[in-house]
């Protein structure tokens, strides 16, 4: 993607990030409109498979990815663009493929990058209910996810119930977040020198 | 033998160099931005120029002409880093062996296991390059390039990262370390120092044009431009107009001196080292009668800045450096005659 020009590279950069800023019911929207049996990819669909998208727990699984790929796609880029250019180069230069380079030296690098985004973009996509809601609605066993379930059974009276989905809730927070501090701290061991002097 | 002729247009910035380098060290010798290593990027394959001819040994690396453009990778041009580049997420001995090429493994350790006893690395192999000192990053850095079997070398002021009380050190290493390689070096740096200790020969760049390379002793005896004199560390320059007589009129200094010896055509300026300018008692032949300014004590040796008949502005100015004892003896006077010897006299184009 660096090597794009700077026009179609700000545009990109606009439409990979734009989920981020739309509320979420109206990203749901446009899924919605795309994937719907009326939609142009949702007719495709119809068409190939015989089957529709839209209310199925892998409609879930694509909101969510959706709505939570910009936090990722900017926290990883951020690491990259500060990364230290300089060790790519040394790879190169001393004869190391790219894919090397890009493997053994860009993404080690950024780990301390990856994860933040992995924690960021996990957050989120745990909260995530408007999108999620419209294009999987709410069927119990087969597209509900924690935060609808919770909705569901809240405006039903269930408090019971809502508070054990909510403990379930807090249990995987918690777990994911631990794991991701425990993994930090081994990380530290590992410095990696800040920024690249003159070009 | 490497030989370099590309341009590269940056906008505000252009690059126009063109040199060659035989076996041994040759320095790129320029001030702060004035390309020296985005040269040396070029010549890696970082950075493609927009046209010219870059050629190792015969074999064609770029070649605008005829669209050649090797990869970094098929260059085999090692490349020392001013921060030296080590994988910080690898040990020394990994990071050595990130430079062997090919998949043997028998011949990788081979080669790690060399090149840590003969850059001695022996009891750091298993340390990270954060636990080293800099010149022991830095001897890490070049077993690791050396162990890639470059066909050139380029060192992107390769001391810049060091203390100075280091620096020393590592020069004198560094110059026993490269001096078995067999192809080019191109060594950049700024301090004339390094280029006058290290180097058999001296390409001169500023503000990305590059000046015919030239032997190193021949640089410092007699600098034929302005900015080669700058960067050889000469401080006294004036502007200067030859006259009929085979005398230079100095403009800035306000008197007119012999030279001993016929004017080369398109002569602009001259110049003369702090260390060549004598002081004597009376007036004579090239003398500049001078007014003491200031008086700065350096560690070794005593500065003194003069006005001249031209003024005690900016290239006006002389600046004499004495040893201490010296300047005692002269028991500290205001007004002061200095003369030049005729080959002292550096005559320079712009």
């Amino acid at each position: 993607m660096a090597k794009l020009p700077s026009g179609l590279k700000g545009l990109l950069d606009c439409v990979l990030t734009l989920p981020l800023v739309l509320p979420p019911t109206v990203v749901g929207f446009f899924l919605l409109k795309l994937l719907g049996p009326k939609g142009p990819v949702g007719q495709l669909i119809t068409a190939w498979w015989d089957t529709k998208l839209t209310m199925t727990w892998q409609a879930s699984i694509l909101a969510v990815t959706i709505v939570t790929f910009p936090l990722m796609y900017r926290t990883v880029r951020g690491a990259f663009e500060s990364f230290d250019k300089n060790l790519l180069y040394a790879g190169k230069t001393l004869g190391r493929s790219n894919a090397w380079v890009f493997w053994r030296v860009l993404m080690p690098g950024c780990r301390q990058g990856l994860m933040a985004g992995t924690v960021l973009a996990f957050a989120r996509g745990l909260g995530e209910y408007g999108a999620t809601s419209m294009v999987s609605g709410y069927t119990p066993g087969r597209t509900a996810t924690i935060s609808t379930t919770v909705y569901q059974l809240w405006r039903e009276g269930n408090d019971a119930l809502a508070y054990q989905w909510v403990g379930v809730n807090l249990l995987i927070s918690f777990a994911v977040l631990l794991a991701i501090n425990l993994l930090e701290r081994r990380e530290k061991t590992v410095k990696w020198p800040a920024g690249s002097p003159e070009v | 033998m490497l030989e370099v002729d590309i341009r590269k247009d940056f906008g505000k910035f252009k690059l126009n160099v063109s040199f060659s380098a035989d076996r041994g060290i040759t320095g790129l010798l320029g001030a702060s931005g004035c390309g020296k290593s985005m040269t040396l990027k070029c010549v890696a394959g970082i950075v493609t120029p927009d046209a010219g001819r870059i050629v190792l040994d015969g074999r064609v690396l770029f070649d605008s002409g005829k669209r050649v453009d090797l990869s970094p990778q098929e260059r085999r041009v090692g490349y020392l880093f001013q921060n030296y580049a080590l994988f910080p997420n690898m040990t020394v001995a990994q990071n050595i062996a990130a430079g062997v090429r090919g998949r043997d493994r028998a011949r990788r350790e081979a080669m790690v296991a060399d090149m840590v006893k003969s850059f001695y690395l022996e009891d750091l192999e298993r340390k990270y390059p954060r636990q080293l000192s800099g010149g022991q990053q830095q001897r890490v850095a070049l077993a690791r390039i050396l162990a890639s079997e470059p066909h050139a070398l380029l060192l992107d002021e390769p001391f810049s990262a060091l203390d100075s009380y280091l620096r020393w050190q590592v020069e004198l290493e560094l110059g026993e370390l490269l001096s078995p390689f067999p192809g080019p070096v191109l060594f950049v740096t700024h301090s004339r120092d390094e280029v006058y200790r290290m180097c058999e020969n001296v390409c001169v760049l500023d503000h990305g044009r590059s000046q015919p390379e030239q032997d190193v002793h021949t640089l410092f005896d007699s600098p034929a431009t302005v900015s080669s004199c700058l960067l050889t560390g000469c401080k006294n320059l004036s502007r200067a107009v030859p006259g009929p007589d085979g005398r230079v009129a100095c403009t800035d200094w306000g008197v007119s001196l012999d030279p001993g010896r016929d004017i080369p055509e398109g002569t602009t300026h001259v110049g003369v080292r702090s260390h060549y300018l004598r002081p004597v008692e009376a007036p004579g032949e090239n003398t500049i009668p001078c007014t003491v300014e200031r008086v700065i004590d350096d560690v070794f040796s005593t500065v003194v800045l003069l006005s001249t008949p031209g003024g005690g502005e900016g290239y006006s100015r002389l600046r004499l450096e004495l040893p201490k004892e010296a300047w005692a003896a002269l028991s500290s006077r205001d007004s002061l005659c200095l003369q030049i010897r005729p080959e002292d006299l550096l005559l320079l184009k712009d």
